[in-house]
């Protein structure tokens, strides 16, 4: 009896084992990683990742998923702070618009919010497969910014803006100030609010859900604008940090943030997983990127151990799930 | 034949299997009957090799046999088909029925042997159809047959049927019948799992009863009768009291009037033509009709689930009622407990609480929370007044019997204060007590004065609990009957279509 309560809580906190496995490894080859410094630098690195992949968890366990968020927070980074640098000009009739620094965020969130929930309608008013759909937003995502920056970064953005990428506030950097404001509200809509058990229902079974009166359609809307919205403020940190708007910024972010999603125990058939679990797995895989770094491991390699630590996470999952 | 010695299988320390002992034998019909949770699926996933861990010895054959899995109890000649039929669809019947066992001549497929093999499965099992005809355009009881097909393929000597007629029309049982009996004469040992005794009666020359993992009696079918099985099933006899009256009809509650439904696939055709009829406050509706006739199709369209291709006035209360969405529906008074509760009662994954909150969230919400102090507390309450039996609130409704699944779906569905309710096969798949349950709760509720229109497809239960008889076939209403005149003749004629 004993043994097999230590089992359950060990299967429960088993991501919690893993990460601290791992930092003690990475500790004993390295003296560098155990320290303040490189924590908090951790803990920006991740802040990014840990907004998308909120986003994703809600999508996944609707059983959805979004492979447009790289692109939609490289898009409203740049919109951010092309409105930021140049303002809008109409040139025929000679006007023109500045924003302010407060301004040209909220059309960032904006832009990024609209495209979630564009994703969100396109998926449920045509029926079309989330997966199909995003990807066709990931390549028009893109080609926006492309557009939009005509293919160079944007830069020269204030000291101000710099602030949400780089700044400090009580101690804390301020992207995992904003990350850990993301994590709370998303763990109080999941756990206490209509929303969240409407999110858990349709992707418990989403034929159910309808019968039951829920309006499916909304709720996926929603859902999808969340993580737009979310991958906007990704967006800006990234933008923000490095004082300067990429075209090609967030590639291969979706994939990132589904393997932190993954890690954390979800399931990409919907229904089953936490916030907290994503926040975990976008945890170990932050530390493994730094640890590997640290270590000099080739960047090369570093893909194969995320890749490995990926699959083993799942071959976990699966088989703690049989035996119980 | 088969032969069973001293099967144990414990789950977590319960038993569901407790020292077993039963004897198959080749030529015959054995029948195991017992409620939910007896023990016969367990049993039936050792004998098919699904669980490989177990105590005591089957011999086949008289030789010991360990099945190490599935795969390997079929290559040792049982075969079993399941409820839910294991075909791939878009697949054709010859490769459905050749799959993973394919003939190959020259190194790569024998179409032509295998599809001659298949003709040759096909007639013998009086099914007149074109080997390369896709799966997905059977029907359910051709589907049955093509599994049955493949069983007479690995020349299996033992076939297990669990369930094989809770989904196909009488008509199809009746072939289905003829096959089972061609078997026997075959000499082949058929096991055959139902909750529908009357058929066993038909088709079974002996009989097992389990209950609570125990074998309660075994012997032939012809030396008892329903009733004694029925006691032996439950240990105790049941019976179903009703004070009826029919009361003249004054449409107060609901009115349909003139309700087409057009088929989404074919166009120019209906799944509903020209239904009217009421119901009034405490009443039972009971719905009857085979399969196909448009049950299923009737409560749907009620409920609000075909808003595109339905059209006629529904009034509730007296008041117009437009049938657009489930929204629409549970707004004004209505409530489906649908035929298929894992596929669209439950949320499986989720547990009995937020199973039965999902429909009245809304009223527990405290500046945008859920408050779940409240939650609980309603949950309590359905779990206590219709007697939830489950290890807590927490427990996955995953992990429930049948039976207590269903009590959840009507338990969620009570939390809305439904002025009807709409119920379609109601009892399909539950065991006999919480079949009992389930029409005492119907019947207290129709005290409250709820309405409640009943689809089913067996009519010694439509004739226990019904106040008024509708009968459909091929979509139209081809009698109301009420209760004092209802016979199962009658209701039968009413429901048999006109072109056969």
């Amino acid at each position: 009896m004993n043994l097999k309560l230590y089992k359950t809580y060990f299967i429960k906190f088993q991501s919690l084992i893993a990460l601290f496995v791992i930092c003690l490894l990475i500790s004993l080859l390295s003296d560098k990683f155990l320290t303040v410094s490189n924590g908090w630098n951790v803990m920006r690195q991740i802040s990014v990742n840990v907004c998308i992949s909120v986003g994703m968890t809600l999508i996944v366990l609707t059983a959805g998923i979004d492979l447009s968020v790289g692109s939609v927070l490289a898009l409203c980074g740049a919109i951010t702070a092309g409105l930021l640098s140049d303002g809008i000009g109409i040139m025929p009739v000679d006007l023109y618009i500045g924003f302010t620094l407060l301004g040209a965020i909220l059309v960032g969130l904006f832009c990024g919010t609209f495209i979630g929930g564009f994703n969100g309608w396109v998926i449920t008013r045509f029926n079309v497969p989330p997966f199909v759909a995003t990807l066709a937003m990931l390549t028009i995502a893109r080609g926006l910014t492309l557009l939009y920056t005509e293919g160079h970064p944007i830069s020269g953005l204030g000291e101000n803006f710099a602030y949400i990428g780089t700044g400090w506030l009580l101690g804390v950097p301020v992207p995992v100030w904003i990350s850990a404001l993301v994590v709370v509200a998303a763990v109080i809509i999941t756990n206490k609010t209509r929303l969240g058990r409407y999110i858990y229902a349709i992707g418990g079974n989403e034929s159910a859900s309808r019968l039951s009166g829920i309006n499916i359609g909304r709720v996926k809307i929603i859902v999808y604008a969340i993580a737009g919205g979310l991958a906007a403020i990704g967006g800006l940190m990234v933008t923000s940090r490095l004082d300067s708007a990429q075209p090609n910024a967030g590639v291969s972010y979706e994939l990132d943030s589904i393997a932190a999603v993954v890690i954390g125990g979800a399931s990409l058939s919907g229904g089953k997983g936490t916030i907290l679990g994503t926040v975990l797995g976008a945890i170990i895989i932050g530390v493994l990127n730094n640890g590997l770094v640290l270590l000099n491991v080739s960047p090369f390699w570093q893909q194969v151990v995320k890749g490995m630590v990926i699959l083993l996470a799942v071959i976990i999952d699966k088989s703690n799930a049989k035996s119980r | 034949m088969l032969v069973v010695e001293n099967i144990s299988k414990h789950f977590s320390g319960v038993a569901a299997l407790d020292n077993i002992n039963l004897e198959i034998h080749a030529g015959e019909v054995t029948a195991i009957v017992g409620e939910n949770g007896a023990g016969k699926s367990t049993l039936m996933k050792i004998l098919s090799g699904v669980y490989a861990d177990y105590e005591g010895r089957v011999l086949l054959r008289g030789k010991l046999v360990t099945f190490s899995s599935p795969k390997h109890a079929q290559e040792c000649g049982i075969a079993i088909i399941h409820q839910e039929l294991n075909l791939i669809p878009y697949l054709s019947i010859t490769e459905n029925i050749f799959l993973g066992r394919e003939l190959t001549a020259w190194g790569g497929l024998d179409k032509k042997a295998m599809r001659l093999k298949t003709l040759e499965l096909l007639k013998r099992l009086k099914l007149n159809l074109d080997p390369d005809t896709l799966v997905v355009d059977l029907k359910v009881g051709q589907q049955q047959v093509v599994e049955i097909a493949k069983a007479l393929l690995t020349e299996s000597e033992v076939i297990i049927m669990d369930e094989p007629t809770s989904a196909i029309s009488d008509n199809e049982v009746k072939v289905l019948f003829e096959i089972i009996n061609d078997l026997r004469k075959e000499n082949k040992a058929v096991v055959y799992i139902s909750h529908k005794l009357d058929e066993l009666f038909k088709i079974a020359d002996r009989y097992v009863v389990l209950r609570d993992g125990k074998l309660i009696e075994s012997g032939r079918m012809k030396d008892v009768q329903t009733n004694d099985i029925i006691r032996k099933m439950v240990g105790r006899e049941v019976r179903l009291v009703r004070n009826r009256s029919s009361k003249a009809q004054n449409c107060e509650l609901l009115e349909v009037e003139k309700l087409y439904l057009k088929n989404p696939e074919r166009s120019g055709e209906y799944l509903l033509n020209d239904i009217s009829f009421c119901l009034n406050k405490g009443e039972i509706l009971g719905v009857f009709g085979l399969m196909g006739a448009g049950r299923t199709e009737l409560l749907e369209a009620i409920f609000g689930q075909h808003p595109k291709y339905t059209s006629g006035a529904i009034r509730i209360g007296g008041k117009e009622y437009t049938y657009s969405s489930s929204i629409e529906a549970i707004k004004a008074g209505l409530a489906l407990v649908p035929e298929d509760r894992k596929k669209d009662g439950l949320v499986l994954g989720l547990d009995v609480q937020k199973n039965i909150a999902i429909t009245t969230l809304k009223e527990r919400e405290v500046l945008g929370l859920l408050h779940m102090g409240m939650e609980t507390e309603l949950c309590e309450k359905y779990r206590s007044d219709l007697n939830i039996k489950s290890s807590s609130s927490k427990q996955t409704a995953g992990s429930l019997s049948g039976g207590n699944q269903q009590k959840i779906v009507i338990a969620k569905w009570l939390a809305t204060h439904p002025k009807i309710l709409l119920l379609d096969e109601p009892t399909r798949g539950i065991d006999i007590n919480a079949k009992n349950e389930i029409y005492k709760l119907m019947l207290d509720l129709t005290g409250q004065g709820l309405g409640i229109i009943m689809v089913s497809s067996e009519l010694p239960e439509i004739l226990a609990v019904s106040d008024r008889v509708m009968v459909l076939s091929e979509g139209n209403v081809t009698a109301q009957i009420a209760i004092e005149e209802a016979t199962e003749e009658n209701i039968l004629k009413a429901a048999i279509p006109k072109s056969i």
